[in-house]
């Protein structure tokens, strides 16, 4: 099976369906691949059928009608010469050849281990917040979140307004941070008023800066979870717990295809173009920046990748988006105190049930690889690996296909592919 | 066997583990584990409980054999009628 | 300054394994490695300890290294993870299943049980295999093990006995006397041993190594499909030819449940990129062994680097034109197996005895003598 496009771009989420938008309506073959079955990515998550936010059905109705073809269910795994993507859709797999490629992959949520992190029922804070999108049962139920920045708010809006019980917010940061954060918003005053309502909705919500989770409690499955909240210690009981602790790009793909990184983003020139010829990356590629810098980045890569000119007012967005970014930035880290929860026993590796203990005597994420698992695993290391980053400051290892584990079938390449010659170095 | 004519296109019924669950179109598998009598996925190696972690396809903690296909992560794939689900807990 | 009998450089399986040697004879060792211990070219194989019978002076080395291997094998800890699954080398056809019968006499007279499988009880031993292959060679003492936490074991032992270990730390240059590191420390030693596999030419040049990738899947945990390490008997013919890229089947259990699945041979290639092209030579020809290849999942691909010499022995023994300096490199793809042997042939030539078996096919003079070198360019 194959698919022949002018451009191909991986991520249906808004920063894909920017840039799928404005090359489709330039009149480019465009192919939207998304893992997910609908597009919309994380953010949009569920909009495309029930939207209730407007700018969502906005990109989202664009995207049908601008000609752009989608293919859900479907993951990128191989890139085996450029201008060609290996694709798995379900039971079967498909080769791409592109002209050119945006890569909009998104980010993931970076979870920290602390004793019961593994029980059925803790969930990452955005985890928690599309499965209840999806159709969770969470009227009634009571839900703890712990984690940092914006997300947590969004999270507990979407729980809420579903019928959950916010039992309490523990946001990570100082409070110093917190409403150092929130002054310098005077410079983006659409951000300051989306978290002002979203904070209206959940004023009755305990919540608090300085806290965290150190322990989730159960036998089977989650029970109780332990809070440190300004030194003092809170034990509530609960149904589900959201725990992580931002975002972190999925560099995988731009890395497969030999895109340069640097501080754990894909390096662009100011057209998003990266070092490998014809692939530009957007959105939380180039570092953690929301759906702004998602919108604007897309629309930018669409635009160049259809020879079409940038409108001023797009320059400016781009400008003003990476600002924001870069303050977001400043405001990630976890603190000291969430490096330290995990105890011997408790597993790094969630695939390959690695404790911390296991990982003594190594000293860099290869050797915790050869020596003790850490990664080997299903999710490729995606968990855990981005903990050990914030843990051990260990850098990653190189990126080789499948960048998601694949049937060997779905590696096979078609004839047409294995017949041309191979890539120079 | 569901007559035709009594089938209700906003919900849909799926086995789990042979249980019965009906939930509204555009629920994914995962969400509709929570209503099975647990939500645990799989068991670890040494036998220990799993469930939903990451919600986007990331974690690897959802997998099951849905509809005869192993290794499938249920938070990516939508509730369809008649479908079979079996976890690997 | 520090002093000691004895540095060897480069920290992969033979390294580690001489150095646990010669420190149990209470040699004092520095075992010096650029990066980790057992995570290089050691790291990326297949861990198959397996004795070959290509000519003499290898099933020599193979078999007594094999064997010392399995004496070896309680002392391990679990994590190496050794298994003494045996091997099936698979005969295709009448001409292979012939050399199944001259392969049984070689081994037999080497000491190695071996017997021989006809079409059905092949069948019975291995289920999973595609209909059609004729028989097989079974050796049933071969192993497999995975060789970074068995690199690690040896060297933490030589650790455990006063050997220094410094990981994380490059070598400048080997000179009478001792090496310079790359941040300038110089370590003194009687003698120092050259360890370093495909990177051996960069601090001794002339060394006749060179690269040969490999490319190497593993699947997902699950039920295992075989039980046996397979080899096709093509393998031979891959890993002895000096031309064009060639692939030849080859497929491993792990005990994590696992399938290891190879093998691909480039030589002169020293890139470490998958070549989708040979790995898709390589899958095509698993395939057509496994037929129910396409269905298992992958979880990873990669590639390693072989040390090749030009007639397939490594080099063990003293450099012909400096006394001070040892070899103990270009092992190609029998570096696990052969970590064993090797090791005790280096250190019984630094300690002055004989060996158990004839160490003079694996010298170093062979090529690096003036009479040699017209060998090697030959």
């Amino acid at each position: 099976m194959r698919e022949v496009c002018d451009l191909v771009v991986v991520g249906a989420g808004p920063g894909g369906l920017a840039a799928a938008c404005r090359a489709a309506e330039a009149g480019l073959d465009v192919l939207v691949l998304d893992a997910q079955p609908e597009p919309g990515g994380q953010v949009w998550r569920g909009e495309a059928r029930q939207g209730s936010n407007r700018l969502a059905r906005r990109w989202l109705t664009r995207f049908s009608a601008s000609g752009a073809r989608f293919r859900p269910g479907a993951r990128v795994i191989a890139a085996p010469e450029p201008g060609v993507l290996l694709v798995e859709e379900g039971p079967s797999s498909f080769a791409v050849r592109y002209g050119r490629a945006v890569l909009a992959t998104g980010a993931r949520e970076r979870f920290l281990p602390f004793p019961g992190w593994t029980l059925p029922g803790v969930l990452g804070v955005s985890g928690l917040q599309v499965l209840v999108k999806d159709g969770l049962p969470i009227r009634g139920k009571r839900v703890v979140l712990a984690g940092t920045g914006p997300l947590l708010l969004a999270a507990a809006a979407t729980i809420h307004s579903h019928g959950g019980e916010v039992l309490y917010i523990a946001e990570q940061a100082s409070a110093a941070s917190h409403w150092g954060f929130a002054l310098q918003l005077w410079r983006q005053p659409a951000k300051l008023l989306q978290g002002a309502l979203m904070s209206a909705k959940l004023v009755s919500v305990p919540t608090s800066t300085d806290a965290w989770v150190t322990a989730a409690e159960g036998e089977r499955r989650l029970e109780a979870v332990r809070l440190s909240v300004r030194g003092r210690e809170e034990h509530l009981h609960c149904d589900y717990l959201g725990a992580a602790y931002g975002l972190v790009p999925n560099l995988e793909v731009a890395r497969l295809l030999g895109c340069e990184t640097t501080s754990g983003a894909v390096v662009v020139d100011d057209r998003l173009q990266t070092r490998v010829p014809k692939v530009h990356a957007v959105g939380e590629l180039l570092g953690i920046g929301g759906v702004d810098q998602a919108l604007v980045t897309g629309e930018l890569a669409g635009l160049v990748a259809a020879e079409q000119p940038v409108p001023l007012a797009l320059e400016r967005s781009w400008h003003r988006v990476r600002t924001f970014a870069a303050q977001l930035a400043r405001h990630d880290a976890p603190r000291a105190e969430l490096l330290r929860l995990a105890t011997p026993d408790t597993l790094l590796c969630r695939c390959e049930d690695v404790p911390m203990s296991a990982l003594e005597g190594c000293q860099n994420l290869r050797e915790a690889r050869l020596y003790a698992r850490l990664g080997m695993g299903a999710c490729q290391g995606r968990t855990c690996g981005t903990a050990a980053q914030t843990l051990f400051g260990w850098t990653g290892e190189d990126v080789r296909p499948p960048c998601l584990p694949a049937r060997i079938g779905s590696l096979r390449l078609p004839s047409d592919v294995s017949s041309t010659p191979t890539r120079e170095s | 066997m569901r007559e035709p004519a009594l089938k209700n296109a906003s919900v849909v019924t799926l086995r789990i583990n042979g249980r019965e669950v009906t939930v509204p179109v555009g629920t994914s598998v995962a969400a509709a584990l929570a209503m099975t009598d647990s939500f645990v996925s799989r068991a670890d190696l040494s036998g220990r409980p799993r469930g939903p972690l990451c919600g986007m396809g990331v974690c690897f903690e959802c997998r099951a054999t849905i509809d005869g296909v192993p290794e499938v992560l249920m938070c990516l794939t939508p509730c369809r009628e008649d479908q079979t689900v079996v976890t690997d807990a | 300054m520090s002093a000691f009998d004895c540095v060897i450089v480069g920290g992969g399986i033979v390294g580690a394994a001489l150095a646990d040697v010669l420190s149990a004879e209470g040699v004092s060792v520095a075992l010096v490695e650029a990066r980790s211990i057992g995570t290089g070219t050691t790291a990326c194989g297949m861990g198959h300890l397996v004795a070959m019978d290509d000519n003499a002076a290898e099933l020599a080395l193979t078999a007594w290294s094999v064997a010392l291997w399995r004496e070896l094998a309680d002392g391990l800890p679990a994590t190496v993870e050794y298994d003494a699954c045996g091997t099936l080398w698979l005969a295709a056809d009448d001409e292979e299943m012939a050399a199944v019968s001259a392969k049984v006499a070689n081994y037999r007279a080497a000491g190695v049980r071996a017997e021989v499988l006809d079409s059905a009880a092949l069948y019975e031993a291995e289920p999973a295999l595609a209909p059609g292959l004729v028989g097989a060679l079974r050796v049933p003492e071969d192993a497999v093990l995975y060789p970074p936490v068995a690199a690690r074991t040896f060297a933490l032992r030589a650790q455990a006995r006063g050997a220094r270990l410094m990981t994380g730390c490059q070598v400048r240059e080997l000179r009478p006397g001792g090496v310079v590191l790359a941040n300038g420390e110089v370590l003194t030693a009687r003698h120092v041993v050259l360890a370093a596999g495909v990177a051996s030419p960069l601090l001794c040049p002339g060394l006749p190594i060179s690269p040969r990738k490999g490319h190497l899947l593993i699947t997902r945990r699950g039920a295992p499909v075989v039980h046996h390490q397979l080899v096709e008997l093509g393998y031979l013919k891959s890993a002895h030819g000096t031309d064009g890229a060639s692939v030849a089947f080859n497929a491993q259990p792990r005990v994590t449940g696992q399938l290891l699945l190879g093998s691909s041979r480039q030589p002169g290639d020293g890139t470490r990129e998958v070549d989708a092209a040979l790995l898709e030579r390589m899958l095509k020809r698993a395939a057509m062994f496994l037929p129910g290849l396409d269905g298992l999942q992958a979880l990873r691909v990669w590639t390693g680097l072989r040390p090749a010499t030009p007639d397939g022995l490594p080099l063990l023994g003293p450099h012909p034109e400096k006394p001070w300096l040892w070899l103990a490199c270009g092992h190609e793809g029998l570096g696990i197996t052969t970590a064993t042997g090797s090791a005790r042939l280096v250190a019984d030539q630094l300690l002055g005895r004989a060996s158990v078996i004839d160490a003079r096919p694996y010298s170093p003079a062979r090529f690096l003598s003036a009479s040699g070198r017209e060998v090697a360019h030959a």
